[in-house]
């Protein structure tokens, strides 16, 4: 394995080549925030958060591999705004109301919405017309929460690689769905692993949501990203 | 329906990769896919039910529900509007008792809107079941309808002669017309098939690309990447296989030179492949032809099986041992996304047309993972004659930097709408002439279509080539009566709203956003601070994954660059409204309880009973 040579916003890095520039900087202790990416899956692009310039180009850290020589800006004031455009577009496309939300708390819309210090979106809300699924008995799915980031298609398959959940449609109209078919091949363990892959409170296994009580949660102890900040 | 379900799924073999081909034949079978043949496909092609759902779910051309027998789709772009869409509609709708969007209560007749269908010179436009209604009239809507409920089949309802060229072949038998008014080393007449290929058998594929190279011909489907360089990455990245693309895909709003050149060079562009998988080491062509050109299907096919009979196609081709290459014709079904080279692969290979993330480049790992080389239909014709003369022959035409030719498709407010091939270097007024446009009454040029730029008579002399005015082809005219932001950029915003694949954050919701403040503007609640957030919102798409979302603001960012004039007049004197109109809102309920609130009376008097009570309080106090 190669070692390449790569600059974050002047701090010189070092990681092996190939890596993505997400993780590639995370273990450089440089965080660069990010909401579609699972780690340990292929990631797919879309949230667009983690956007960075290389060599002058906006590009997705999570998806670009770094390579030797890259001169990479990431917490600039452009960049910056670009992030919390996107998180004020997430948060008025669908209907987050935090407090009465299950994932308050470990809910990382909601974590990197307190991180960029966002008040109030600049954009009008939204308010959708959304269905709440419950009809499985392990999983309810609220589309209200979804931001459609695709990391529950990607990590949720049975034993021979069929999904559970995949898109549907384009555009605005874009949502997800849940096969009705698979529904039954679901186990207990899955659900709970849909529930933890998925960012926000849209897959919530059932009569599970409130184990953990509101103030000792992930993010009420301490804001995302600070703990790859501090090991540095 | 059970049994030729089965037969289709068997003709491809059960190939999951083939999933695009296995719902059109489904589509076009029974006019839907029925939710029990979901089922069926998703068993056979063991995959879930969602992941069959997912793809045609995609596509505009797929549906779920019965969309007649007849499936209406009258184009909406802002060519078909201004060459007088709205009469076309509103007949359709009176005479079928229908609205757009429905089927006919005895499921005979659907009505649909659908995205530019490539006939901008020949609008109004409809498709009706595949076959090209160009020229609509409503007195030829009403013939269609009557000939509809006589149940005539589309076929025996065109009325007009066929077209020229190729159009009126037996195996096209269209009414389109080709409208080529200027001919160039692309469109020219002198085309000997094989040529060509004669040639290159005698070449080192290095040297073809070195060729290629010299002459410096750039990509002709907007982009202008080198088309030497990308067949060289191609070749040089290790691989068994490789792929070749042809991307007749042709969804950029008022452009249609693809169409022309399937139509009339089919045989020189399927040599341009075999040229390109020469070149790059590559034995398997596809040629992706959007869903508005099935029409052409047949005559395609025709073409393809010639090249096997001459031996331009085929094994050993030009007797050179090894020199294998086929083509295969791949469907699109309705998604302007998918003429995004990474979008078109995925489309090819069954899936949802959702661009790829870049790195890697299709020429590294493309069509199932291998090296891909995706090129225009135009880069693709252009190749054969640069092999025929020479690349210095090709850099004789156009400018230094921005070599050989261009084929325009103009359409809009001029006297001769259709197809020019013209050198690189000609400025806007030289077209505005040679289209004869009334060149006092232009009021805008659309250059390169929606993703391009809207500029004004101050900029009419800028020249096409890639240092300045680069474009795919498309130059749509407007005149002063054409409310430039209602009639276009409205339009051309609501486009790239429908056809985002609805992946990333920014391109998916917010365009929605520009778009209904573009229409607060309209709607007369703008104020300048409005102007402000466009422009920075603006800013924002810059962050989306592909061409698509990123060029999607560009209508409203052009026209509010060259004319602001236009939104500046349409601001109301005051700082801040919030947009949100009260009367129009509460209009049904009104109507419902026959009872209207006082909303912006002058203020009232009160009365002197309210006169009474207030001194009565005062006094208790
Ligand atoms: C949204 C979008 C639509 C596109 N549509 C087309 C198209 O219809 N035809 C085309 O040749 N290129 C289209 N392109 C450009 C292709 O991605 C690609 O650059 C081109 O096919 C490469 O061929 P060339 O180098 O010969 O131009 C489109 C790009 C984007 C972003
Ligand atoms: S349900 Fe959750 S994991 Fe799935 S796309 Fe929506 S937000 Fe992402
Ligand atoms: S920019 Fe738009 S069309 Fe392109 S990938 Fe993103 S969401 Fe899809
Ligand atoms: S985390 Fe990279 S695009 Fe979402």
């Amino acid at each position: 394995m190669s070692v390449v040579k790569f600059i974050i916003d002047g701090v010189e890095c070092i990681a092996e080549k190939g890596e993505y520039l997400l993780q590639a900087a995370r273990q450089n202790g440089i965080y660069i925030p990010s909401l579609c990416h699972l780690e340990g899956y292929k990631p797919r692009g879309s949230c667009r958060i983690c956007n960075v310039k290389v060599n002058g180009r906006l590009m997705t850290a999570c998806t670009t591999p770094v390579a030797d020589g890259m001169d990479i800006e990431n917490d600039t004031p452009e960049l910056r705004d670009i992030r919390t455009a996107i998180l004020e577009i997430l948060f008025v496309e669908g209907n987050h109301f935090c407090p009465a939300c299950e994932r308050s708390g470990n809910c990382e819309l909601q974590a990197q919405i307190y991180r960029h210090q966002i008040m109030a979106p600049r954009f009008p809300f939204q308010f959708p017309d959304r269905d709440v699924d419950a009809s499985h008995p392990n999983i309810l799915k609220d589309y209200n929460r979804c931001i459609l980031c695709k990391r529950c298609i990607r990590a949720i398959k049975d034993e021979n690689g069929k999904s559970f959940f995949a898109f549907k449609k384009r555009s605005h109209k874009v949502e997800i769905s849940m096969d009705p078919t698979m529904k039954e091949n679901l186990t207990e363990e899955l659900a709970q692993r849909a529930m933890e892959v998925c960012p926000v409170g849209a897959l919530l296994r059932k009569e599970k949501g409130y184990d953990t009580p509101i103030g000792k949660r992930k993010y009420d102890k301490q804001p995302i990203g600070s703990e790859i900040e501090t090991a540095k | 329906m059970d049994t030729f379900v089965q037969e289709v799924l068997e003709a491809y073999q059960r190939d999951k990769t083939r999933l695009m081909d296995i719902l059109i034949d489904i589509q076009a079978q029974f006019g839907y896919i029925p939710p029990a043949v979901v089922g069926q496909i998703a068993e056979a092609l063991q995959v879930s039910r969602v992941d069959v759902e997912q793809t045609l779910s995609f596509y505009h051309f797929f549906s779920t529900t019965p969309r007649g027998e007849y499936a209406i789709y009258l184009n909406n772009s802002v060519v078909a509007n201004m060459m007088g869409r709205a009469k076309i509609a509103k007949t359709f709708e009176d005479e079928l008792g229908c609205k757009f969007g429905e089927v006919t209560p005895d499921g005979k007749v659907g009505l649909f809107e659908t995205a530019c269908i490539g006939m901008s010179d020949q609008e109004p436009a409809a498709l009706i079941n595949g076959v090209v209604f160009p020229n609509l009239t409503p007195f030829r809507v009403r013939e269609i309808v009557r000939d509809i409920k006589a149940g005539k089949s589309p076929e025996e309802m065109l009325t007009a002669s066929y077209g020229d060229g190729q159009n009126s072949s037996p195996l096209i038998k269209a009414v389109v017309q080709n409208h080529i008014y200027k001919k160039g080393p692309v469109l020219s007449d002198d085309y000997q098939p094989g040529e060509a290929l004669k040639k290159i058998v005698q070449m080192t594929p290095e040297a073809v690309i070195e060729e290629v190279k010299a002459s410096n011909l750039r990509g002709r489907g907007g982009a202008g990447f080198p088309t030497g360089l990308k067949w060289e990455f191609c070749r040089k990245f290790p691989s068994k296989q490789r792929y070749i693309f042809c991307n007749a895909d042709e969804g950029e709003p008022g452009t249609f030179k693809d169409r022309v050149i399937l139509t009339e060079r089919a045989q020189l562009l399927l040599e341009g492949m075999a040229i390109a998988g020469y070149a790059v080491g590559a034995t398997q062509g596809i040629l992706y032809v959007r869903y508005e050109y099935k029409y052409l299907q047949k005559h395609l096919e025709e073409m393809i099986r010639i090249g096997h009979e001459k031996g331009y196609l085929g094994q050993n081709i030009g007797g050179k041992e090894g020199f294998d290459f086929d083509v295969r014709i791949q469907f699109g079904a309705g998604a302007y996304v998918c003429g995004e080279e990474s979008a078109l692969i995925e489309s090819a290979e069954g899936k949802r047309g959702e661009p790829r993330d870049r790195p890697p480049f299709p020429v590294e790992k493309g069509y199932l993972d291998q090296p891909t080389v995706v090129n225009n239909v135009e880069t693709l014709c252009s190749v054969v004659k640069i092999i025929l003369n020479g690349g210095s022959w090709y850099r004789s035409f156009g400018t230094e930097a921005s070599t050989g030719t261009k084929v325009l498709s103009v359409s809009g407010d001029c006297r001769y709408p259709g197809i020019y091939e013209v050198e690189w270097g000609f400025s806007v007024n030289d077209i505005l002439d040679m289209v004869g446009a009334d060149v006092e009454d232009v009021q805008a040029v659309q250059v390169g279509g929606p993703s391009g730029a809207c500029i004004g008579p101050d900029e009419f002399d800028r020249i096409l080539c890639y240092a300045d005015l680069a474009t795919g082809g498309s130059m749509i005219i407007f005149n002063h009566r054409r409310d430039l932001l209602r009639e276009v950029i409205l339009n051309f915003t609501n486009f790239f709203i429908e056809e985002s694949c609805g992946s990333c954050v920014p391109c998916r919701m917010l365009s929605v956003i520009m778009r209904d403040k573009l229409l607060k503007i309209l709607n007369g609640h703008g104020v300048y601070q409005d102007l402000i957030d466009l422009e920075e919102w603006g800013k924002i798409m810059k962050a989306n994954r592909c061409g698509l979302g990123q060029t999607a603001p560009r209508p409203i960012l052009t026209s509010l660059k060259n004319f602001r004039h236009l939104y500046e007049e349409r601001l109301q004197d005051k700082d801040f409204d919030s947009g949100f109109d009260l009367e129009a809102a509460i209009k049904d309920a009104c109507e419902a309880t026959q009872r209207t609130p006082h909303l912006h009376k002058p203020e009232r008097q009160e009365t002197a009973y309210e006169n009474e009570l207030v001194g009565a309080i005062g006094d208790l106090l």
